[in-house]
């Protein structure tokens, strides 16, 4: 149960970080991950089902979610389509790629070749338990994810890429062009959400085209959640605490479908209390930050 | 160096309203000249310079800066030679991040590299430049740009666009928003970066005293043209009461042209 929690948590916390990159240091609101996520599926599926190594496949779909965020970007860019539905339409469309990638089926199981999940269960050895190794194999991974986010976010692409969600004059000031330095960070934060959605494939054991409904609320429900945990400008610590709200996202996912019974909660209704969750916090956030405006008076 | 040939620019082209706010602007401006533009509101200094940085697309004219005509560049590859101060200290600086990043910004003009933003070297360089603001912001790197003061922010602001070395530094209206002391603070920073630096500058002012007082040369606009443009004994030469009698009969001229045209 808890490794459950711990794996789907870090999973689709590299989801999260795209989402965060897009809406949090971009200040992009970009949808496209509803679309890069189980297009990042269907591709690394694919490969995976065609015998391809897993690295490859992860490789793959983080290139083809990054190619999602670039499309969604020249439609923003190119046709002066507001985000939101530059994002749409991406999504709209890849879902059409999705099944032509699976090869037209909407559900590719991955049960006889799935070399991601069964590698990380055996790379410890037989005496390890297979549990136990997978998560320490996906807990490395995002360790060197995250570290080489951080890295990329301390050099002078990086900085730029923050500032630019800040200000754009201050980026165009210093003579950088503002829509390639926005693409990247597009392509990157969907290259993320298109590597998740691979490993959420993997994990489960199937890629499936619905498998984006709702993952923009829930990698927002993640962030949000993660900002109520701590306070930082530090960009290690805020990547981190995405992580983390994920992990804690995932939690209360898994409470709601576990005892969520108790309450009358059915699996039906965790869509709708993850939005609740994004409201709460939100609300949550709102009526923090307000506190100590009001003791300054 | 900077040169105008026959600038103008429109507002609504090609709508019944379309307006010409800049009517055939020709300047030069030399290397290391600070040149000071005056004139009422709607006169067109703030187009000038945004015709100058590539904010807005000219309608004619051209634009060399250094011998080379950038009226064809947009404005974030014309931001390479132009930096450009405005009134609103938000407006230069990235508020979310901290003191530090956003010096490493302005400390190089073009594109990114993925090389590490702070060198130990250039952290030391930027420590030093920034406690030359003396202002404390040494001591607060590590913090984010919207937790300093408007008159700190713009100091910052000041010293991001003299450290990127641009040929030619924009001051548009940049000390307006500031309180006295701060405004006074601005003033001086200013005119030790733009000596030190060797820079090229052009500021707009409301101000006619400190007009006077400012710079090596006085530029008057009104209605989208230059009626007088003072430097040397000239401008040594005038105080407030004789620059509004100039301002009055240079204006009086225009209309004068105006109407010969007419009839």
């Amino acid at each position: 149960m808890v490794e459950g929690i711990l794996l789907e948590g870090l999973i689709y916390g590299i989801m999260a970080l795209g989402v965060f990159i897009a809406f949090r240091v971009l200040d992009f609101p970009d949808l496209t991950a509803e679309g890069a996520f189980p297009f990042g599926a269907a591709v690394g599926g694919a490969l995976i089902a065609s015998g391809a190594a897993g690295p490859l496949a992860l490789l793959a779909a983080f290139g083809a979610g990054a190619l999602a965020g670039c499309a969604t970007s020249a439609i923003h860019h190119g046709l002066k389509v507001p985000a939101l539905l530059a994002g749409i339409v991406t999504m709209t469309g890849l879902y059409s790629i999705d099944l032509r990638v699976l090869g037209g089926r909407a559900n590719l199981p991955l049960i006889a070749k799935n070399p991601i999940m069964r590698g990380s269960e055996s790379w410890l050895g037989a005496s390890i338990d297979p549990t136990l190794a997978s998560l320490i194999a996906f807990a490395l991974g995002t360790a060197v994810l995250l570290a080489i986010l951080i890295l990329f976010f301390h050099t002078e692409l990086g900085v730029a890429l923050g500032a630019l969600g800040d200000n754009e004059a201050a980026v165009v000031s210093v003579g950088v062009n503002p829509v390639r330095l926005r693409t990247l960070g597009i392509a990157l934060g969907n290259g993320l959400a298109g590597l998740s959605g691979a490993l959420a494939a993997s994990y489960q054991g199937f890629a499936d085209v619905n498998f984006g409904s709702g993952i923009i609320a829930a990698g927002l429900a993640s962030v949000m959640l993660g900002e109520l945990v701590m306070r930082s400008n530090r960009i290690g610590v805020l990547l981190l605490r995405v992580l983390l709200g994920s992990l804690l996202f995932r939690a209360i996912m898994y409470a709601g479908r576990s005892w969520g019974y108790l309450a009358g909660i059915t699996p039906n209704d965790l869509k709708l209390l993850t939005a609740v969750l994004v409201v709460a916090a939100l609300a949550l956030s709102r009526w923090k930050n307000r506190q100590p405006k009001a003791a300054r008076g | 160096m900077i040169k105008l040939q026959k600038i103008e620019v429109a507002f609504g082209r090609g709508t019944p309203d379309e307006r010409l706010v800049l009517r055939g602007i020709d300047l030069e401006v030399p290397k290391g000249q600070r040149a000071t533009v005056i004139g009422s509101n709607g006169a067109g200094k703030t187009t000038l310079f945004n015709a100058i940085a590539g904010t807005v697309p000219l309608a004619a004219g051209r634009v060399f800066i250094d011998e080379v005509d950038r009226a064809g560049e947009s404005e974030w590859m014309r931001a390479r030679y132009v930096g450009r101060v405005r009134q609103d200290p938000l407006a230069g600086t990235a508020g979310g991040m901290t003191v530090l990043d956003n010096l490493a910004l302005a400390s190089r003009k073009g594109p990114r590299r993925l090389a590490p933003a702070v060198s130990p070297r250039l952290r030391r360089e930027l420590v030093e430049r920034v406690a030359e603001l003396g202002m404390g912001l040494e001591k607060r790197l590590r913090e984010n740009v919207n937790r300093l003061s408007g008159g700190q922010r713009q100091a910052l602001t000041l010293l991001m666009a003299a450290i990127s070395r641009p040929s030619v530094l924009l001051l548009d209206e940049h000390t307006a928003a500031l309180d006295p002391r701060n405004a006074e603070i601005v003033t001086n920073l200013t005119r030790r970066f733009v000596s030190e630096y060797g820079l090229t500058a052009m500021s707009v002012t409301h101000d006619m005293k400190r007009a006077l007082e400012e710079g090596d040369r006085l530029i008057m606009m009104h209605e989208g043209r230059v009626i007088v443009d003072l430097s040397g004994n000239e401008k040594d030469g005038m105080d407030v009461q004789k620059l509004v009698a100039l301002f009055g009969k240079a204006r009086g001229e225009i209309y004068a042209d105006d109407g010969a045209l007419l009839s």
